[in-house]
């Protein structure tokens, strides 16, 4: 950890471009060796409001986007009014001078520097967003890296107009030779290294790695924070030879990826919370039909519309609880945008091998989020294993007994013959049916073919444990308390477990990835010697400490938790620990308060235990 | 069309399983004129997928004998689209009621004939909910009595026809299932066509409505195949669409002359062939293109 990291927060109101801003430099110091982490926080807005993205930059790969801001790019005065209190000393603060005025004096040790934007790009009397390159171009300088990566990247952007690249490499190079002339560097000082980076979301991880694990049929309707696994497919689609469909709602859509899985092609499908409350009916039917079928839900803030662009774990019990009746389903939430990757592919071996219905609970934070991964890691042939697929009439001998396709056997998973191959007819009813397909529903009361076809299916259930491999507890064996969270909260509780043992409090930490089925013996030996348990979680009540009580009998000491919107940072776990700790508070929750937005939205709270320095003396200064 | 061969039999498309209709159920005669309209076309069993939504008349692809799924509730389009897509070479064919595809599933009928989904829909209209007992149904007639509607059913009919009209469905038919000859031409002609079709048929509940019997069916019916109606006419197609009364047609409405592209035509990720026969993964090449895109 001796590698200096710096956040750069680059703001403005959604159409100022903080998006394509922060895709530039990240992109720019990607090619300059430096891993990246950034997190945009914005509003359901295409124009106005505010949008606040951090890129947390280093050369060791920061597992989250940090919790304190080095150099700020303020595209706007509104953002300049927020934020400016929040750099610490040895940061930097950067604006257009010819538009902007910092309203309060920066906090000791910040660096002002004002940029002449009409100056320094002639550009910008036509086209206002050049005031970004020019600021990108300055603060890579402050950061201590050269221009070459940025240069490469507005090449590479604008590739088919060489006129744009000029004048973008100009206003750039003129941000920074003005930076270099009057600005002193950051206190932290980053250096190039040869290491390549790929800087990607967990979306696209997710699509990709789908596609990589012969993902052929994917369909969708448009949902924040899901949609861009539909657009990297649709894009891809041709080149690919995948089946990409854009459908009327949800319901069609995971009926349509189901009828797609059941003629033998891997299916996939993805959406937020809503949508997937849409597509509950039909987790049951793939369980019924025991067709298999992956369906992503890229969590965001509920209930109902909820807060659309905000990130949330809260659909925990929605997963548990989708569709009427008992079947056998998976469930599992990946780690981090990495984990996005490598999780399409497990999904599909245990869907098809299982028959049965996979959930992945991604989330905004993961799939929204950027992060830079080394390209070696992402060149992935993936194991396909299709499980016990009939594909070709091969392998029947003459004496030809009836074929079952939901034949009773040991381990409950039948050999599924695909439609088209010949001498193997067979129908596949949402009904309760016989080993052979034929409806058993409008028999009068067969109780015992109902409940052998019922253990039939659950039985398949039994060994899908032994493709899941199991979570281990990281850190001192003997510590004085141990984390436990789930899905995407991985990177800011190691972080944070990190810190707790800096700061003498000895400290492990336990992840889960797979929710159902649960890795009950393993979980509880892991426990068996924790002192004190803290669950981390993303949601108001508490959803996985319940799973995690009624799964094992453990109940947790002690609860983090967060649902205003905003993901974890390592300060808040760290804080929240020590609150539970030291106080024995039973539920610490945690809200992120920007001290400048209290004035807009005043939330009541009187300061903030998470241990941000609240300016106070400067919220009244701050302009709407 | 060349691929009709009529090598099949009926008899190679009858299971074992004999159908549960109450007797002089509707749907008998739909059933049969399917047995006859896939013995026609020359299909082998095996080249056959029927998917059907919930409800009486989705109980058909158990008593069919080809492959069959029985989906959930209005559900049975979009299924059977991803199917189609999955492997066009299959003949799909999707059954179903007037509760199922114009009730709950009505988007998804819509939505399958917008998009120009090559699917044969036959919908067993009888235009009441059987297998819930005798409630109203979207295509139940302005004011007609049921255990929902004691008072009269308040509500406009559906018109399924002047539907598919308007939602660009390129083969538009109606069949009676008191004449299940004609029904034989209407499906065999329906799968050939290549596109999305309809064929809406009158298949009487003999046990929850007794409005539409088959009397009242018989003196209503008559073809269009023996009128003028041009069927290539769009526009004549909807001025048939509209009769409702003393006379209603039955027969060919609209075959679009000039059919549009099908959806597994054009899409863009099809265009190697049949999905399902398509290799799984991607290539070592392939794969660091686009890793590449990220950096």
């Amino acid at each position: 950890m001796n590698e200096p990291d710096v956040v750069v927060g680059i703001g403005g109101a959604a159409g100022d471009g903080v998006a394509s801003a922060g895709n530039t430099l990240a992109l720019s110091v990607a090619r300059q060796g430096q891993a990246v982490y950034a997190y945009n926080s914005y509003q359901s807005v295409i124009r106005g409001g505010h949008s606040w993205l951090r890129l947390r930059i280093s050369a060791k790969k920061p597992l989250n986007h940090g919790d304190q801001v080095d150099a700020l790019v303020a595209l706007n005065q509104d953002t300049l009014d927020r934020h400016l209190q929040e750099l610490v000393a040895g940061g930097a603060v950067l604006y257009n001078s010819a538009k902007l005025q910092p309203a309060y004096a920066a906090p000791p040790g910040v660096q002002l520097c004002p940029l002449p934007v009409p100056d320094l790009t002639p550009a910008y009397r036509d086209l206002p967003v050049m005031q970004n390159t020019v600021a990108v171009g300055a603060v890579i300088h402050l950061m201590g890296l050269d221009f070459k990566g940025l240069e490469s990247v507005l090449e590479s952007t604008f590739a088919k107009k060489p006129q744009v690249v000029k004048t973008n490499v100009e206003a750039a190079r003129a941000g920074y030779d003005y930076a270099v002339a009057h600005f002193t560097p950051l206190a932290k000082q980053l250096h190039a290294t040869s290491q390549r980076w790929a800087l990607v979301t967990g979306n696209e991880l997710m699509a990709m790695g789908a596609a990589f694990a012969g993902c052929k049929f994917y369909c969708a309707y448009p949902m924040s924070p899901a949609t861009h696994i539909l657009e990297w497919l649709t894009a891809h689609a041709k080149e690919l030879g995948i089946c990409v469909r854009q459908v009327e709602d949800e319901i069609s859509v995971i009926n349509m990826a189901i009828g797609a899985s059941h003629m033998g092609v891997r299916a996939l499908c993805a959406t937020s919370g809503g949508g997937f409350a849409l597509m509950t009916e039909a987790v049951g039917l793939s369980g019924m039909l025991e067709t298999p079928v992956v369906v992503v839900n890229v969590q965001r803030a509920g209930p109902s519309t909820g807060v659309p662009t905000k990130t949330e774990q809260a659909d925990l019990n929605q997963a548990f609880g989708a569709s009427q009746g008992d079947f056998p389903r998976i469930i599992m939430a990946p780690l981090s945008m990495p984990d996005c990757f490598a999780m399409p592919a497990l999904a599909f071996n245990v869907a098809d091998r299982y028959q049965c219905p996979v959930i992945i609970l991604s989330d905004l934070l993961m799939g929204e989020g950027n992060e830079t991964v080394d390209p070696a890691l992402l060149d992935v042939d993936f194991e396909i294993d299709r499980g016990e697929l009939i594909t070709s009439p091969d392998g029947r001998g003459a004496a030809r007994e009836p074929y079952l396709r939901y034949k009773d056997t040991p381990s409950g998973i039948s050999p599924r013959a695909v439609p088209g191959v010949p001498g193997y007819l067979h129908v596949a009813a949402s009904d309760e049916h016989d080993e052979d397909g034929v409806l058993i529903s409008d028999v009068y009361t067969d109780t015992v073919r109902r409940k052998k076809m019922a253990d039939k299916r659950s039985r398949k259930m039994a060994d899908v444990l032994k493709h899941l491999p199991a979570p281990t507890l990281v850190g001192p064996a003997d510590a004085d308390v141990t984390l436990v969270g789930w899905g995407s909260t991985w990177g800011v509780i190691s972080e944070a477990v990190e810190r707790l043992n800096r700061e003498g409090i000895s400290a492990n930490h336990l992840q889960i990835k797979f929710l159902v089925p649960f890795h009950v013996a393993e979980i509880t030996a892991a426990l068996s010697r924790s002192r004190k348990i803290i669950v981390v979680e993303n949601n108001q009540s508490g959803q996985f400490a319940r799973h995690l009580r009624a799964e094992t009998g453990i109940t947790a000491h002690g609860h983090i938790r967060k649902y205003d919107g905003e993901p974890f940072e390592p300060k808040h776990v760290v804080a929240g620990a020590r609150e539970i700790l030291e106080r024995g508070t039973a539920v610490v929750e945690v809200l992120s308060t920007e001290p400048g937005w209290q004035t807009e939205h005043p939330t009541g709270t009187a300061g903030d235990w998470t241990g941000r320095a609240v300016a106070t003396a400067h919220t009244s200064s701050v302009a709407t | 069309m060349a691929t009709a061969v009529a090598v099949l039999d009926v008899k190679d498309f009858k299971p074992e399983v004999p159908p549960d209709w109450c007797p002089g159920c509707g749907d008998f005669g739909v059933l049969n004129g399917l047995f006859h309209a896939c013995a026609e076309l020359g299909r082998q069993p095996h080249e056959i997928l029927v998917v059907s939504g919930i409800g009486c008349s989705s109980n058909l692809p158990g008593f069919f004998r080809s492959y069959g799924v029985h989906s959930l509730h209005g559900r049975a389009l979009p299924f059977a689209t991803g199917a189609k897509l999955s492997n066009h070479e299959m003949t799909v064919i999707v059954t179903g009621g007037d509760g199922d595809g114009y009730g709950i599933g009505l988007n998804h009928f819509i939505q399958a004939m917008r998009r120009n989904i090559d699917l044969t829909y036959i919908v067993m209209n009888n235009e009441i909910y059987g297998l819930t007992t005798g409630q109203v149904s979207p295509t139940s007639e302005t004011g007609m009595i049921t255990k929902t509607t004691p008072h009269g059913n308040l509500e406009g009919m559906l018109n399924p026809i002047a539907l598919a009209l308007a939602s660009g469905c390129g083969y538009i038919a109606r069949g009676f299932s008191g004449q299940p000859k004609h029904l034989q031409k209407l499906y065999a002609d329906a799968v050939r066509y290549p596109g999305f079709a309809l064929v809406d048929v009158f298949s009487p509940c003999v046990t929850f409505n007794k409005h539409n019997t088959y009397d009242w069916f018989r003196k209503r019916v008559y073809r269009l195949e023996d009128t003028a109606h041009d069927s290539t006419d769009f526009h004549a197609a909807m001025d048939r669409a509209l009769e409702w009364g003393e006379k209603i047609p039955i027969g060919l409405f609209y075959r679009n002359p000039n059919p549009r592209p099908t959806l597994h035509t054009d899409d863009p990720g099809l265009q190697a062939g049949v999905l399902v026969r398509q290799a799984a993964g991607v290539g070592r090449a392939e794969r660091q293109k686009l890793i590449a895109e990220f950096t």
